[in-house]
């Protein structure tokens, strides 16, 4: 009943006699009626490492703990070490230069107002196995392959 | 030192980021494509697949992929930004286990309730579904027919949907998944304006000096918006927020007023602002004398229980909850009386100088207020009551309709308002507002479907709580549900869901593109295009209706829910569907399919293939030998064009970053029912809610009422569910994104530490949260991003593996039949 199994497709799953759930793969093996075992909770990724982002756009994911940190009218603790001035001292990456930007596109001296909550787009990852793999092809693999067939 | 880690750091860094890419560094370092035909992306725009907000992303593709997404520039609503969910857009066409063929449960070959799921072709499907279709229609008639559909359907597809249930089978029994978001809202516009949807719009955001959040966590719920308040507070100092709830949540992170209030208690809080207003003279009095007429809304209303339910034998006016008598000022002013200010403070456990805090922005005539509100108000047992009372307070002081001052519904799926409600996919209603219940509005249907008159049923149908409970008690037989997960989104799995679509005597058909639990609970399984796979049309929370093109093709023989639609409606002839009585008074529809008398009727097959954008793909159209969604779209336009509820011409919407309704002469209406802004409203009456005849909005008289099951000794906790910012309602999309997966990969039993405490728990504890009805297990979290007060917890409901739904009640408003998913009783044991 362990919700982490890897499943590899649905065809495999298929093949698996009569299982008592057949194709709801997120939920592993547990059948509609039952109440699995949950995951243990897992920690936040806090290694620090630079990730490669899928595509330019793609808001950066957090490689260290967050937990408890205080963002709210009177703190931002966030921008304590990725603001513009505070980078020197923290050696943390800035906050992207569109954070300077306000609505209409206009750059402001500071952070602009509309990004200050960084948790709307930024999220620290967890230390888990994915359940169920992602096939997206980022535009890198795309030249790869269109070089190979040349 | 710190340098030092992080050079070491870096290093390592590059060399992951190498292996992860497949890439030798070689490689990567030298073949730079910058000045290549390589390097360019096809960027094209589309609506974000998520939230009701309707921002609109930036679309890339490259050699027939997705690569790439961002927030459009472009775009109003969100102005180049998005939310994190948004952000990863890209990837939630990929997950591996997209369905790719349709899964029939087969046992030896043949169909069997409790086979195992075998592909067949869409030909084996069809005939299938047709054949139990016609048996059912033959036996017991078209009431044991039912659909449910969903605020995700595109606004052809709803449509589509509409014509197939009313008119082709003629069953009213289509509801969407918005009943369980939308329906409290929809009922308190109607009985309040008698008209649905937000009067005003998102530029309100700029426009107001207050914003008050009654039960809504825009933080996590509509991110977007949250920037824009976050913007115009921390630009503007003199900004108040106020934040409402039954638990603290991260949208009291930027709260000048923070309240947590005890459940159900917002009923009281709604009528002590009233009552603050008269006493302290701060009633506008000019508007209320010439916009408002006061009525007495009935009590005892009951909670939308079976019928057998106590509950229910006690309630007196359960038959008549929606009824309401005409009062005056004076009886109002006398109702809401006993409501003072300590009254309120007592009753909910939040201080009396916040109350007036509150109280004194809606007083101030000067202070432009925004009242926002979605799921803490609408799914709540008198949710149409809280819609009517928070109008109240807006219309006493005149703040509506107006830059600013706005009392705005939010919603919370991408064409709640565009399909499930504009386009009518609920039980009772028809497109623009009309209703099947009045025999004006089914002939208006009946003409602009070019079809004969008493086609479409008069009897309002099943909602979607009495769909799962019909289908238990075998009333209804052949079920079909598209674009949702409602084994894992209705409440009650155990006693009413699960029972019914497991009833041997029922078949059920779900369309979708992942294999979630409500694919699990049915017997056939139909592969479905989503999103830009497909060309679609999405209606926002503001009116804003938003076109896009399809960019991509979906995998293997997954196709688009209008695709399926009309060619199911091609294994029917008129003599399966319809009774000898109206085909002898009709006789032209004889010997004809159903697809050609509902989508070969001259209107919507009147646009050619030639009319299609060449530079996209557009699969329905290819299918179908004609422009479906541009006839589907003007035939729908037809409804609304010169009744309040004006849509532009098709071809428009694609070159627009979508344009707020009524368009009139090609203008788009921000602030409806004030003149000057909405063509609508008469010369010379200022302000008119025209959707009333004599254009005068409604103030209730409402009073408390209990909710349907409160904490005990033995169930001692109140249960709140809700969604998550990273996971999009059931998570079938969202979990499949890593980086989204990644971030909060399971529900949680988020706390107080001293409800922990009392039972022995710590955090990370595994739990049974048990109800009078299921249990799931879990794990506790008392440091979480939700902080309740002691005697209640919170469960995201995204989780398919802990279906926090088998807990839950399905006490409902009696009025819109939503469910209430912010209350029932729990008990929590260590396990």
């Amino acid at each position: 009943m362990k919700k982490r199994f890897a499943l590899c497709s649905l065809l495999v799953l298929l093949s698996l006699a009569q299982a008592d759930n057949q194709v709801a793969t997120l939920r592993g093996s547990a059948e509609l009626l039952d109440t699995a075992q949950p995951p243990a909770m897992a920690d936040e990724i806090n290694n620090d490492q630079r990730r490669v982002r899928d595509y330019p756009m793609a808001a950066p994911t957090i490689p260290h703990k967050i937990a408890g940190y205080q963002i709210d009218l009177k703190v931002n603790k966030c921008l304590s070490c990725h603001n513009r001035l505070r980078v020197a001292d923290s050696q943390a990456p800035m906050i992207s230069v569109t954070h300077f930007m306000n609505r209409d596109g206009n750059f402001l001296a500071d952070v602009s107002p509309n990004r200050y909550f960084c948790t709307q787009c930024h999220a620290s990852q967890q230390s888990v196995k994915l359940l169920i793999e992602n096939d997206f092809i980022s535009m890198d693999e795309l030249f790869l392959k269109a070089g190979a067939s040349h | 030192m710190k340098l030092t880690r992080r050079d070491v750091i870096k290093a390592q860094a590059a060399a992951v980021a190498a292996s992860v890419a497949g890439l030798s560094m070689p490689v990567q370092a030298t073949n730079l494509i910058t000045s290549s035909a390589e390097n360019q992306i096809q960027w094209d725009k589309a609506p974000c697949r998520f939230c009701g907000t309707g921002c609109s992303v930036s679309v890339g593709t490259k050699a027939g992929k997705v690569v790439a997404t961002h927030g459009d520039q472009l775009s109003p609503v969100n102005r180049g930004l998005n939310c994190i969910k948004g952000y990863f857009l890209a990837k939630i066409i990929y997950g591996r286990d997209r369905l790719t063929q349709p899964l029939l449960r087969k046992t030896n070959g043949v169909y069997d309730k409790n086979g195992e799921f075998t592909p067949v072709s869409w030909d084996e499907a069809f005939d299938a579904m047709a054949e139990k279709w016609k048996a059912t229609l033959k036996t017991k008639g078209p009431e044991a027919i039912g659909m449910f559909g969903s605020g995700q359907w595109t606004v052809w597809e709803g449509y589509a949907a509409v014509k197939l249930m009313k008119a082709g089978f003629r069953s009213n029994n289509l509801d969407p998944n918005a009943r369980h978001c939308m329906a409290s809202a929809v009922a308190g516009f109607m009985r309040t304006f008698g008209i649905d949807e937000p009067m005003g719009c998102y530029d309100d955001f700029e426009h107001a000096d207050a914003f008050v959040l009654w039960g809504s966590n825009m933080a996590e719920m509509h991110p977007i918006l949250w920037t824009r308040i976050t913007d115009r507070r921390l630009s503007h100092p003199h900004v108040k927020v106020v934040v409402m709830s039954t638990y603290q949540h991260r949208s009291f992170d930027l709260a000048d007023i923070p309240m947590v209030f005890k459940s159900q208690t917002d009923l009281i809080i709604a009528n002590a602002l009233a009552n603050y207003l008269i006493e302290n003279d701060r009633v506008n009095k000019d508007f209320v004398a010439k916009h408002v007429n006061f009525r007495k809304g009935t009590d005892d209303i009951g909670y939308g229980l079976r019928p057998e339910h106590p509950l229910e034998q006690q309630a007196k006016n359960a038959a008549t909850a929606n009824d309401s008598e005409s009062i005056d000022f004076k009886a109002y002013a006398a109702f809401v009386k006993p409501y003072t200010l300590a009254y309120a403070a007592k009753e909910s456990g939040v201080s009396e100088p916040a109350l007036r805090a509150l109280a004194d922005i809606y007083a101030d005539p000067k202070t432009k207020v925004m009242s926002l509100w979605t799921m803490g108000v609408n799914q709540h047992t008198r949710g149409v009551w809280m819609n009517n009372m928070i109008y109240n307070l807006h219309l006493l002081t005149g703040k509506i309709s107006a830059p600013g001052n706005s009392p705005f519904s939010l919603t919370g799926q991408p064409s709640a308002c565009g399909t499930a409600r504009e386009v009518g996919t609920f039980a009772h209603r028809l497109p623009a507002d009309l209703v099947v219940t009045n025999p004006a509005h089914r002939l208006r249907a009946e003409k602009i479907w070019r079809l004969p008159e008493g086609t479409v049923p008069s009897k309002v149908g099943a909602h979607a709580a009495l769909q799962n409970r019909h289908l238990k008690d075998s009333k209804i037989n052949c079920y079909w549900v598209q674009v949702n997960n409602n084994m894992q989104a209705a409440a009650n799995m155990m006693e009413e869901t699960y029972p019914g679509y497991r009833n041997p005597e029922n078949f059920i058909v779900v369309s979708d593109a992942y294999p979630t639990v409500t694919c699990e609970a049915a017997d056939l399984i139909l592969p479905t295009a989503m999103w830009v796979e497909k060309e679609g049309a999405y209606g926002n929370a503001e009116r804003r209706t938003q076109f896009w093109h399809q960019l991509t093709q979906a995998p293997g023989e997954a196709r688009s829910d209008l695709w399926q639609l009309m060619e199911f409606a091609k294994r029917f002839t008129m003599e399966d569907v319809w009774p000898a009585e109206l085909l002898a008074a009709n006789p032209d529809y004889k010997d004809r399919s159903m697809f050609d008398v509902l989508f070969r009727n001259g209107t919507v097959d009147r646009f050619g293939l030639d009319e299609v954008d060449k530079k996209y793909a557009n699969d329905e159209a290819d299918a179908f030998g004609f422009y479906v969604q541009k006839g589907l779209f003007e035939e729908y336009a037809e409804f609304g064009r010169g009744h309040g509820h004006d849509l532009a011409p098709f071809d428009r919407y694609h070159e627009e970053r979508g344009l707020r309704w009524p368009v009139v002469a090609g203008k788009e209406t921000q602030w409806r029912f004030r003149e000057g802004y909405d063509p609508y409203v008469e010369p010379g009456r200022g302000v008119q809610f025209y959707g009333k005849s004599d254009g005068r909005a409604i103030i209730f008289a409402l009073p408390y009422e209990p909710p349907a099951e409160s904490p005990d000794a033995e169930y001692d906790l109140w249960l709140s569910t809700g969604r998550v910012l990273e996971h999009w309602h059931s998570g079938s999309m969202t979990q499949r994104v890593p980086e989204l997966y990644n971030a909060l990969p399971d529900a949680l039993c988020y706390m107080h530490p001293d409800d922990a405490r009392s039972r022995g728990l710590r955090r990370g504890d595994e739990i049974r949260v048990a109800s009078r009805r299921g249990e799931i297990r879990t794990r506790v979290e008392t440091r979480g991003r939700n902080k309740p007060p002691v005697g209640l917890i919170f469960v995201p409901w995204f989780d398919a593996s802990q279906l926090i739904n088998k807990c839950t009640l399905d006490a409902m408003d009696p009025i819109s039949k939503q469910t209430d998913y912010k209350k029932c009783a729990v008990k929590v044991a260590k396990v």
